[in-house]
């Protein structure tokens, strides 16, 4: 009996690996310089002079995307928006790390970094429009020095490694150099093109800092479903530094990130940050986490809330009055009563405009189908009184719009 | 003019790709000290080096979006598949990234990157060394698909598409690339074809072939053959297969009357299919027969020792050509 009961131990081990305690929050390795209760504590690696404006500025732009991120749950609700995927509880992350950019640095971001995009410049409109479907994202990467969102799933580090190649061709490497920021999610980090990238970052010696945001979750899957080893300890297998940050200590964030991406500006190479947070909202509006998760782990998180340990820290500290938390509660109500105005307001592109862009040139081609399009969307114009749809038989050449008049060149 | 194989040609337009815009950058698996596998880019890292002809670590997919990024700051990215078959860990940064990029971002991106495919069947490879994948590339709008019969317009059709300031994908028929050709090195391309502009390579009365890449010899020696049976086929080489360039298609079948479409490809789904609908629509008056294609069967790429009776050779584009006469 005890050596049948000893197998079936032995299969169910084999089915069920001993998982290794990716999740720990409170290991040693992780840096912090702000706890959850507001206190500020000192890490010998990470030195952060850091004014009590300095601090403020932070607590603003935390609050503001935080508000943002709630207007937009609320106006897809509302079916403003047709999708929105929430950043609510990576708000430090974002924000510390976003905050450590310089103005030419280039950040590339995924479908979730809303608060990266506040701190590069970008109107939150524009983000809107992309979840709205009124755009794929539609903003020029070079005014904000933010790359457009990129959705599928850990493709955007391949390219800021590239981008990060070009640097170095243009010599702005060094005290005066540029860097990247590639950011991604625990999920991302199972797929070939960010592991591609690490190894392309390393032998190259690129100058880009890979900024992971383990929020533990990829939709359903927990981080034991991605991986045996803490994710930062992978950096060490392809050549280069990783570190594990509180990604919900905005300080902290700021910290590490500042000094990876001095160390690549400088020529150093690549730094594999590991931001460890909480995606306290769902994945996105279309989805369910009370499916596969207890809401136990999410009141253990609210306890780490990111904006509220500044609070309480800058309270504690007497570097702010209470009426300094009513004007930014203040400011933040009016960016997202502008942010939801601008959204109901959002015209629909025109029918045509999505002939737009498809090359630098039209080709002859998609002129034609264009036209035949146009000439179909119009007969709807005159034929409307009598009813009367466009023959099906009188097809022009494109396959596009069932109309002859415009179809391509006569017979 | 000199006398340059195909492989050759394409070398000397890399290099004055290179010389030509000191952003143009060369990347790929082989590239660098030993010149490629089929030595397209030899002694390139020699002359221009290291960093702007890049021996890249062994991933397609690395490769590609490494070069996004590249001709995000900038650069003009030419990149080499080492073949046909190693495209698809690349599919998913052309199709959903090189290609779509501009788009997404209403024309405030251009994505200059070149992406070299040694392709097609008949020299004898294992498993994966031999497809023909342009149908897959020709129907992603975002991305031109191009591909050269041989020397001549190796040579200047590579510098176009270097030039371009749209993704493309460059199919080079491997198994030609030992074949020789008059090649006007000296030429700029102010006189040459434009890049998206098929050639009619042999004028004729009878019946049109169309064809590219690989096929383009086979049909122009089964034009040969047919003339000696006193039929007189137009060879068109398409040279473009996306965007397709259907006024010179057209023109010739009105002509014609007749139409056969020859590619190493699967017929199913294949180029043939959307050119056999073209014509079928704009030419329905001109035509004695149906478009009739030659290509291959619906099955992967036989091993090596069946590939003889696999790809189209001389005798079955006659046999289509024939059989337009039946009708």
């Amino acid at each position: 009996m005890a050596v049948k009961d000893a197998g079936r131990a032995a299969r169910s081990a084999s089915r069920t690996p001993a998982r290794e305690p990716a999740r720990q929050a409170d290991s040693p390795e992780l840096i912090q310089l702000l706890t959850p209760e507001g206190e500020r504590v000192e890490h010998p690696d990470y030195p952060l002079e850091i004014s009590a404006q300095e601090v403020k500025a932070l607590y603003r732009d935390l609050v503001i995307v935080r508000q943002i991120d709630f207007e937009a749950i609320a106006l897809q609700r509302q079916g403003e928006l047709g999708i929105w995927a929430s950043l609510l509880g990576q708000e430090a992350a974002q924000v510390g790390s976003g905050r450590a950019l310089g103005p030419r640095d280039m950040a590339f971001p995924t479908y979730r970094e809303h608060g990266v995009a506040w701190c590069r410049g970008l109107d939150p409109i524009k983000l809107l429009e992309l979840f709205r479907g009124v755009s794929h994202g539609g903003w020029d990467p070079t005014e904000h020095n933010f790359h457009l969102y990129t959705i599928v799933i850990g493709s955007q580090a391949l390219h800021a490694t590239g981008y990060a190649m070009g640097i170095q061709r243009d010599g702005a490497v060094g005290e005066d150099g540029e860097a990247v920021i590639a950011y991604f999610g625990d999920g991302a980090t199972s797929q070939g093109d960010v592991n591609e990238a690490f190894i392309w970052a390393s032998v190259n010696n690129a100058p880009v800092v890979f900024f992971c945001q383990n929020n533990q979750w990829a939709i359903s899957e927990p981080l034991e479903r991605q991986t045996r080893t803490p994710l930062y300890l992978r950096a060490k297998g392809f050549g280069f530094p990783g570190v594990r940050v509180d990604g919900n200590d905005v300080l902290a964030c700021l910290a590490v990130t500042r000094k990876a991406l001095q160390s690549a500006r400088e020529g150093q190479g690549p730094t594999l940050i590991e931001a460890f947070t909480y995606r306290m909202g769902a994945h996105t509006t279309t989805d369910d986490p009370t499916r596969y998760r207890l809401s136990a782990e999410l009141e253990a998180w609210k306890l780490k809330d990111p904006i509220e340990r500044v609070k309480q820290y800058l309270i504690r500290t007497e570097q702010a009055e209470m009426s300094f938390f009513d004007e930014i509660d203040a400011e933040a109500a009016q960016v997202g009563r502008r942010v939801r105005a601008a959204c109901q307001q959002m015209p629909d592109p025109e029918p045509l405009s999505m002939f737009d862009n498809v090359l630098t040139s039209e080709t002859r081609q998609l002129a034609i189908e264009r036209a035949d399009f146009a000439a179909y969307l119009d007969s709807f114009v005159t034929a409307g009184d009598s009813g009367v749809a466009p023959r099906a038989d009188t097809a022009g050449d494109s396959g596009v719009a069932p109309r002859a008049d415009t179809a391509e060149a006569g017979r | 003019m000199t006398t340059l194989t195909l492989s050759r040609a394409l070398n000397e337009g890399l290099r004055k790709a290179l010389e030509n815009n000191p952003k143009a950058l060369i990347m790929g698996e082989d590239v660098g000290k030993l010149g490629g596998v089929f030595r397209v880019t030899d002694g390139l890292q020699k002359d221009f080096g290291e960093d702007r002809v890049i021996d890249t670590p062994l991933a397609e997919s690395g490769i590609i979006g490494t070069a996004i990024g590249l001709a995000l700051r900038g650069y003009r990215p030419i990149c080499e598949i080492q073949f046909d078959g190693f495209v698809f860990p690349a599919f998913d940064q052309i199709v959903s990234q090189l290609a779509k990029m501009r788009y997404r971002s209403r024309g405030s991106v251009r994505l200059p990157v070149v992406i070299r495919i040694p392709f097609g069947g008949g020299i004898g490879a294992v498993e994966h060394h031999s497809e023909s994948p342009e149908s897959l590339f020709a129907h992603t709008p975002g991305l031109r698909v191009v591909s050269c019969g041989g020397a001549a317009d190796g040579f200047t059709m590579i510098q176009q598409a270097a030039e371009s300031d749209d993704p493309v994908i460059f199919f080079e028929p491997k198994r030609r690339y030992w074949d020789r050709a008059d090649v006007d090195v000296d030429g700029g391309l102010a006189s040459a074809l434009p890049m998206d502009s098929a050639r009619v390579l042999v004028p004729g009365t009878d019946v049109t072939v169309l064809c590219y890449g690989p096929m383009v010899r086979t049909c122009t020696e089964a034009a040969v053959a047919a003339s000696s049976d006193g039929r007189s086929i137009e060879v068109i080489d398409l040279r473009s297969l996306a965007p397709l360039d259907t006024e010179t298609i057209f023109a010739s079948v009105r002509k014609t009357s007749r139409c056969v479409v020859v590619h190493e490809a699967v017929v199913t789904g294949g180029l043939g299919a959307e050119i056999a609908a073209r014509v079928s629509q704009q030419c329905f008056y001109s035509l004695e027969a149906p478009v009739l294609r030659v290509g291959a069967p619906s099955t992967p790429y036989p091993p090596s020792r069946l590939e003889e009776y696999y790809l189209p050779d001389l005798d079955r584009v006659l046999d289509a050509v024939d059989a337009s006469f039946g009708y």
